[in-house]
């Protein structure tokens, strides 16, 4: 295992930039997450520390090691594919063993090393077939023991479980969380799914269009988002986003207050912080979702125990909570400083 | 429900397969009938009888030191066409997989000598080639090197080996590059990152990926190397010198037309055809047993 460092990496397709300079430490051991939504350029960085994008400036450094100029293979890294990349000809122990064949190790070790694998993502009957007999979440798994066998020192996993369905998903998402913790490996895991990305990373990185917005543990970047960006892509429902001169009294550098869903609550018409109109409520059994759309005309989503009962849809109503939940920003997007001074 | 058409009278089922059905009989299976039939008889000189003489025709050309040398001929020269032509072709189509920039240009021009029928690409070579005035034998003069394909036999058959194979290296590449973008992307890169490089991928990967395309192409070829290079043949050597590139379809063309043996000639097509159902049959049997998936 290793540590990773990227260092104002950037990446330029001739002349538009894509990625515009991202630092981060990968202490030995830790999961990093990039999380981010299509195009933001998550999957490109991955691929620069792969090295099968070049790397437009910056430095990528694996174990201390500058990498930038550095072969895949000589990175000593791991990388586990969206569609899995399995070589078709071959059976699934020869999947496995492949990266070990070309590296010349003992015939004994390759039987050894893939065997620990095979037990370990419950392979063992599957060794002589080929991939194209496999499940998607057996193939899923060959992935990962290609990756594991040949202990590298990061391991690199691009959108692995988005081609799963959503059950084997969360099975999946469950089955990486313990290899990880059993091998304790140093991992970049690249994804779009938020909910993957606060259960599997140590920390994690949101990307926006070539900026990693904010860098952090999962619960502090949801507590504390960077970006109204960050506010509105962690944490499902959205953050409801209010200009701030419909609230009054907010400082003048603030320019929207973000609000979760879980911190707002219906009140009397009349009192709270805004009115709104209640359009739908959506009952999910543990909690129910009420959808309102306030005077200025946007949508406002508050969640609530399912225990609570719902108003009538039409019905106008207040909204309240309290204002040292709220999570403003300036005209720029960014974090306004004294954002819960109130 | 029935995907497939179904047809509730047998006239317009019938109509629709007839053309077919008589193309297939007229310009198929009555030469064929026709080839087998006469292969048992001798005619005479001027063509006005024939004697029955049962598989006389073919005992005799077995024990044909000239026929039996025209089988070595046709293997060598089959065999030279299809590896240089799919070698040339692979070669090629690697290189313009990993082209980014102009590849359509680079594709497009590789395309074109397809588009030269046999005949006049064996002038074309023949043109270059040619003893007294060919471009490439007065350069190979001056270097030093007397060439004359009309005298020296080895010089013969590589001319025919490489104009036979020029226009079918168009044609090749075509496949081989489609069969190389077919590869997913990320294979190669999974390979890549396991250690792998580019001739290990190549070998462990790639060619093993490609075995499908190759084993198509390999039929396709011989069977072109053995009936449609007549043409440039016939432009370039006329099968000689001594025999050295008569290969069977042209010996069948020459004992024929020029010799005027028509039943020997029968017998030679007859042979001919069970040859390459053999072949066929053969290739399909054992190649492609090491066909991955």
């Amino acid at each position: 295992m290793a540590t990773l460092k990227l260092d104002n990496v950037k990446k330029r397709f001739g002349q538009t930039e894509v990625i515009h300079g991202v630092s981060i430490d990968v202490k030995d051991g830790e999961f990093i997450v990039i999380v981010g939504p299509s195009g933001c350029g998550k999957s490109t960085l991955l691929r620069m520390v792969a090295g099968l994008e070049a790397v437009s400036s910056g430095e990528i450094q694996i174990d201390g090691t500058r990498v930038n100029d550095a072969e895949p293979m000589d990175r000593d890294i791991a990388m586990v594919f969206q569609n899995y990349a399995l070589y078709p000809h071959m059976s699934v122990f020869d999947n496995m063993a492949y990266g070990l064949k070309i590296a010349k190790t003992p015939k004994l070790e390759i039987a050894d090393r893939v065997g620990t694998a095979a037990k370990m993502l419950e392979l063992e009957d599957y060794l002589t077939r080929k991939p194209r007999e496999l499940s998607g979440g057996q193939r899923q798994r060959v992935a990962m023991g290609r990756a594991i066998v040949r202990k590298p020192a990061v391991f690199l996993f691009d959108e692995p479980l988005s081609n799963l369905d959503a059950k084997l998903r969360v099975q999946m998402r469950l089955e990486i969380k313990d290899l990880q913790r059993k091998l304790g490996i140093t991992a970049l895991y690249v994804t779009h799914d938020q909910v993957e990305a606060m259960t599997l990373a140590d920390r994690m990185i949101v990307m926006n269009a070539g900026v990693a917005d904010q860098i952090g543990a999962p619960l502090e970047v949801y507590e504390n988002p960077q970006t109204e960006f960050v506010a509105g892509f962690i944490g499902s429902p959205a953050t409801n986003f209010i200009p701030a001169e419909t609230l009054g009294d907010r400082p003048a550098k603030v320019a929207r207050v973000g609000v979760r869903p879980e911190h707002a609550v219906l009140a009397d018409a009349g009192t709270g912080q805004i009115q709104g109109k209640l359009v739908y409520a959506e009952a999910l059994g543990a909690e129910t979702l009420l959808h309102l759309r306030l005077q200025s005309g946007e949508m406002f989503t508050i969640r609530q125990d399912g225990t609570v009962p719902v108003p009538a849809d039409g019905t106008l109503t207040g909204v309240d909570w309290r204002q040292s939940r709220e999570i403003s920003f300036g005209s720029d997007g960014h974090r306004t400083p004294n954002e819960s001074a109130a | 429900m029935e995907k497939r058409v179904t047809f509730k009278g047998w006239l317009l089922p019938l109509c629709l397969l007839l053309p077919q059905v008589v193309i297939t009989a007229v310009f198929f299976f009555y030469p064929a009938g026709q080839a087998i039939y006469q292969s048992l008889f001798i005619p005479d000189p001027f063509g006005l009888s024939m004697r029955f003489v049962g598989l006389g025709n073919f005992e005799y050309l077995l024990g044909d030191p000239y026929y039996r040398a025209s089988f070595l001929t046709t293997a060598i020269f089959s065999g030279l066409v299809t590896v240089v032509s799919m070698g040339m072709a692979l070669y090629l189509a690697v290189l313009a997989d990993r082209l980014i920039k102009g590849s359509g240009t680079y594709r497009t021009l590789l395309i074109w000598p397809y588009a030269v029928a046999p005949a006049v690409a064996g002038v074309l070579w023949l043109f270059m080639f040619n003893t007294r005035v060919g471009v490439v034998s007065w350069y190979l003069g001056i270097l030093g090197y007397d060439w004359n394909h009309v005298l020296n036999e080895t010089e013969a058959m590589g001319l025919v080996v490489v104009a036979s194979s020029w226009g079918r290296v168009s044609y090749n590449f075509l496949f081989f590059l489609a069969g190389l973008q077919a590869i997913p992307k990320s294979v190669i890169e999974a390979a890549a990152i396991d250690g792998a490089h580019f001739w290990t991928r190549f070998r462990t990967i790639v060619f093993p990926l490609l075995s499908p395309t190759t084993f198509f192409l390999l039929v396709v070829n011989i069977v072109y190397a053995f009936f449609e290079t007549f043409g440039v043949i016939h432009t370039i050597t006329s099968g000689g010198p001594q025999q050295a590139t008569t290969i069977l379809v042209y010996k069948v063309y020459s004992d024929g037309f020029v010799g005027q043996d028509l039943g020997s000639s029968a017998a030679q097509s007859v042979i001919l055809l069970i040859v390459v159902g053999i072949l066929t049959i053969v290739q399909f049997k054992f190649i492609e047993r090491r066909v991955h998936y």
